[in-house]
């Protein structure tokens, strides 16, 4: 079935300061994770899967590799004469999108009011999960809420930045707190709200003109009271992208069977950009023990618990340990990694030898020559 | 009335490719996978693109329903313009007479309006039989400096292999004087690689003359070209130098894919200006589980390795289980390995199952009988039962079971 009255909006730039090494020259959207895919892949992909047939992405700036990431939206079967893939860049000079995500909101109020669907999801770019948005949409309309938002229960990623819900066993959100962490369990939002398109547009409108700008904090927790919200659990694999070490682990996650397994349910696909590489091809000396390896890799070094985004080679006598390296980086021979994170178009030459640490992967900048 | 068109491409995809057994019992030959991650086609449409062909007719016949379906609107490989693209031309009922095509010559005779509707000079017709890869806008060039009415690509085989091949004599100018269909005594190692360009009007003039001949089987090799040649058309051999490998039978098909992973062979597909494009599937990365050994292999999205694997060749979505061994085979999409079986010189075709302790095929240096060995093929499908041996040469039928 297409089509089931919802626009997806993503927000393509939203906690980019995060990850900050990875974010240089790229949107969060964008940033390259687990081998093939860039973040963007993942709601993406949930919301083609779940029957939405428009997204809207609103990029910010350094929107460049999204575009082309994106293209016309084909392989997300998002080309299509009716409704598909919108990039929603800055219109112009008067609409300033610095100020967060309902100013971000009011510069697409046109997009918004043409629109014809009855909801809007929401989510931004810096979660790796699949999300059946179909079970969402059941939940928001059995519970007759105005909006839904999307949490997980457990410790919070590490970072102080997170919306902390309180909800009743009717899954009613009782209380939310703005730009918080916590010790103990809690339910954190995993950046996602379902929410009725007119209701939408009137709260943004109003927040606008009262020079409110912050999502979480003016457009939700002031209408806690007066609005029927209400908390989906998320419970399956789930990795909010808060820090350079959770994008680490988050890589690192994809070594057990059952993550993998929930991440990428043959049912569930997640798309992503079509490279036409050759399979991965192993040489004579190739030892490899518990790694992702994309198509398009030449290894004929060693490589234990890694992560290999396409077209990566690894040199005769290389030992790569621990490692996240991006697209078409070379290991030469004989080099030696350890907990390093190589990014796109990097080259190691001979005998190198880097070595960072679990809790602080050392972080090569795209194009580098080490 | 559509754009012009200088050179369209007929593909003839229509072949049963009987010598393949299960392998092409459901589906048509152009269509069998190959090397990892591709099928047969798309080495020609692949290369009609990177020779800046864009009209691309593909003649289907035998069992079309997988071919069709993958070729589709032909965007993964660029075939999907509005003007030209791929198109598939299967036979169809005409208001006067209906025919299946009778033969290569009568496929492309039964689709002139679809080629006149390019108003072409040149007609490339092509093959699905064959890896290679091959920039045909050279071989038009040398059609056209010639002033040739048919241009056919030879490749220089083994002298003692080239009295299996149709063989072409030809002068020092490389204009051809005869053709020699498997001659037993061979004047030149110049074989056929099945791959012409004709010059539209001539072809069109000889295929309507074939048509009307009732004596003729209405081949390319068998009728139209020694026609031509007899009429003293200008006929030219065009020498090609690479990698060529036909695939139509299992020995070939599979000493093709072990091909790949042997680095002296100049057959390269990771060459960014010559890309060989195919539809993907939608899987994430493989995994190489610890414990795994994996050596001189090509390994697709999607597999899942806890085994031995060393001169293997693993599609799309194959699972190896932890102590299965499968060396110098290969395996297609989805099937699966299981712990403790032995796969050696074998297909294992798409979502076959070889059970658990099983044993396929056989090292041809331990055999007994060099006669009884051969490559082992597990039919789509097919589950071969824990503990069963799977003799080398056998052939798993999924619904007939060992042929």
């Amino acid at each position: 079935m297409r089509g089931n009255d919802v626009i997806g909006i993503l927000f393509a730039y939203v906690h980019e300061e995060r990850v900050r090494e990875l974010t240089e020259h790229r949107v969060m959207a964008s940033i390259p994770y687990g081998g093939r895919y860039r973040l963007v892949d993942f709601p993406l992909s949930n919301m083609v899967n779940s029957g939405i047939n428009k997204v809207g992405v609103i990029t910010e700036q350094n929107y460049q590799s999204l575009m082309d990431h994106l293209g016309s939206g084909k392989v997300w079967d998002l080309s299509r004469k009716r409704e598909g893939l919108f990039l929603l860049p800055p219109f112009g000079a008067e609409t300033t999108r610095t100020e967060g995500k309902i100013a971000s909101l009011a510069s697409i109020q046109r997009f918004l009011k043409n629109s014809h669907e009855e909801y809007v999801l929401l989510s931004d770019c810096d979660l790796v999960a699949n999300v059946d948005y179909k079970q969402v949409f059941q939940f928001h309309t059995d519970k007759d809420a105005d909006v839904t938002v999307i949490y997980r229960h457990g410790m919070s990623p590490d970072t102080d930045k997170n919306v902390v819900f309180t909800v009743d066993p009717e899954g009613a959100v009782r209380d939310m707190l703005v730009k918080r962490g916590s010790d103990a369990d809690c339910n954190y939002g995993l950046g996602k709200y379902l929410i009725r398109r007119k209701l939408l547009m009137e709260m943004v409108e109003e927040c606008m003109s009262r020079n409110l700008y912050d999502f979480d904090r003016d457009l939700l927790q002031r209408h806690l009271k007066d609005l029927r919200v209400y908390g989906y659990e998320f419970t399956e694999a789930a990795y909010p992208i808060t820090s350079f070490g959770s994008y680490f682990n988050a890589n690192m996650a994809l070594m057990d069977p059952k993550i993998r397994g929930q991440l990428f349910p043959a049912d569930h696909p997640i798309y992503t950009k079509v490279r036409d590489d050759m399979p991965a091809r192993y040489g004579l000396s190739a030892d490899v023990s518990n790694s992702i390896i994309a198509d398009g890799c030449v290894i004929d070094g060693e490589v234990e618990n890694c992560v290999l985004f396409r077209g990566v080679q690894v040199k005769k006598g290389a030992r790569l340990r621990n490692c996240v390296i991006m697209q078409d980086t070379v290991i030469g021979e004989n080099a030696r990694l350890d907990y390093v994170v190589a990014d796109k178009d990097v080259v190691f030459d001979i005998n190198r030898v880097l070595t960072g640490h679990q809790t602080y992967p050392v972080y090569v900048a795209k194009g580098s020559r080490v | 009335m559509l754009p012009k068109q200088e050179v369209v491409a007929m593909l003839l995809a229509g072949g049963q490719g009987s010598r393949l057994g299960v392998l092409t019992k459901n589906l048509a030959k152009p269509a069998v996978p190959y090397g990892g991650k591709y099928r047969i086609i798309d080495f020609p449409l692949s290369n009609c693109v990177n020779s800046g062909i864009e009209t691309v007719g593909v003649l289907t016949q035998y069992q079309p329903l997988e071919l069709n379906e993958y070729i589709g609107n032909g965007q993964p490989w660029d075939l999907d313009s509005m003007n030209a693209g791929v198109h598939v031309l299967p036979p169809y009922q005409k208001s006067k007479k209906t025919d299946w095509y009778k033969g290569t010559a009568n496929a492309i005779y039964q689709n002139i309006r679809f080629i006149e509707r390019y108003d072409p000079d040149y007609v490339v017709v092509l093959s699905g039989d064959h890896i290679y890869k091959m920039d045909y806008s050279k071989m038009i060039s040398f059609h056209k400096e010639h002033d040739a009415a048919c241009t056919i690509a030879v490749y220089e085989v083994p002298m003692a292999e080239a009295s299996r091949f149709g063989i072409l004599n030809t002068n020092e100018d490389g204009s051809i004087y005869e053709f020699d269909e498997k001659p037993k005594k061979p004047k030149s190692n110049k074989a056929s690689m099945g791959i012409y360009v004709f010059t539209w009007e001539k072809l069109r003039k000889y295929l309507e003359e074939d048509e009307n001949d009732p004596k003729s089987q209405n081949d390319f090799g068998k009728n139209v070209l020694p026609v031509m040649l007899d009429a003293g058309e200008r006929m030219f051999a065009y020498r090609f130098e690479g990698y060529w490998k036909d695939v139509g039978t299992i020995e070939s098909l599979w000493e093709s894919n072990m091909d790949l992973l042997n680095p002296n062979i100049p057959l390269d597909l990771s060459d960014d200006q010559w890309r060989i494009y195919s539809r993907t599937p939608v899987m994430p990365p493989h995994y190489v589980a610890k414990g795994a050994q994996v050596q001189n292999s090509l390994v697709a999205e999607g597999c899942n390795v806890y085994g031995e694997i060393d001169f293997a060749v693993l599609f799309a979505g194959v699972y190896v289980a932890p102590g299965a061994v499968v060396k110098d085979s290969i395996v297609m999409p989805g099937a699966r390995i299981e712990e403790g079986a032995r796969v050696q010189y074998a297909i294992v075709s798409e979502n076959a199952v070889v059970g658990a302790a099983a044993t396929v095929g056989e090292r041809p240096e331990d055999m007994e009988n060099k006669e009884d060995w051969g490559v082992a093929v597990i039919g789509p499908g097919a589950t071969v039962a824990p503990g069963t041996v799977v003799p080398p040469k056998a052939m798993i039928d999924a619904e007939e079971g060992i042929k």
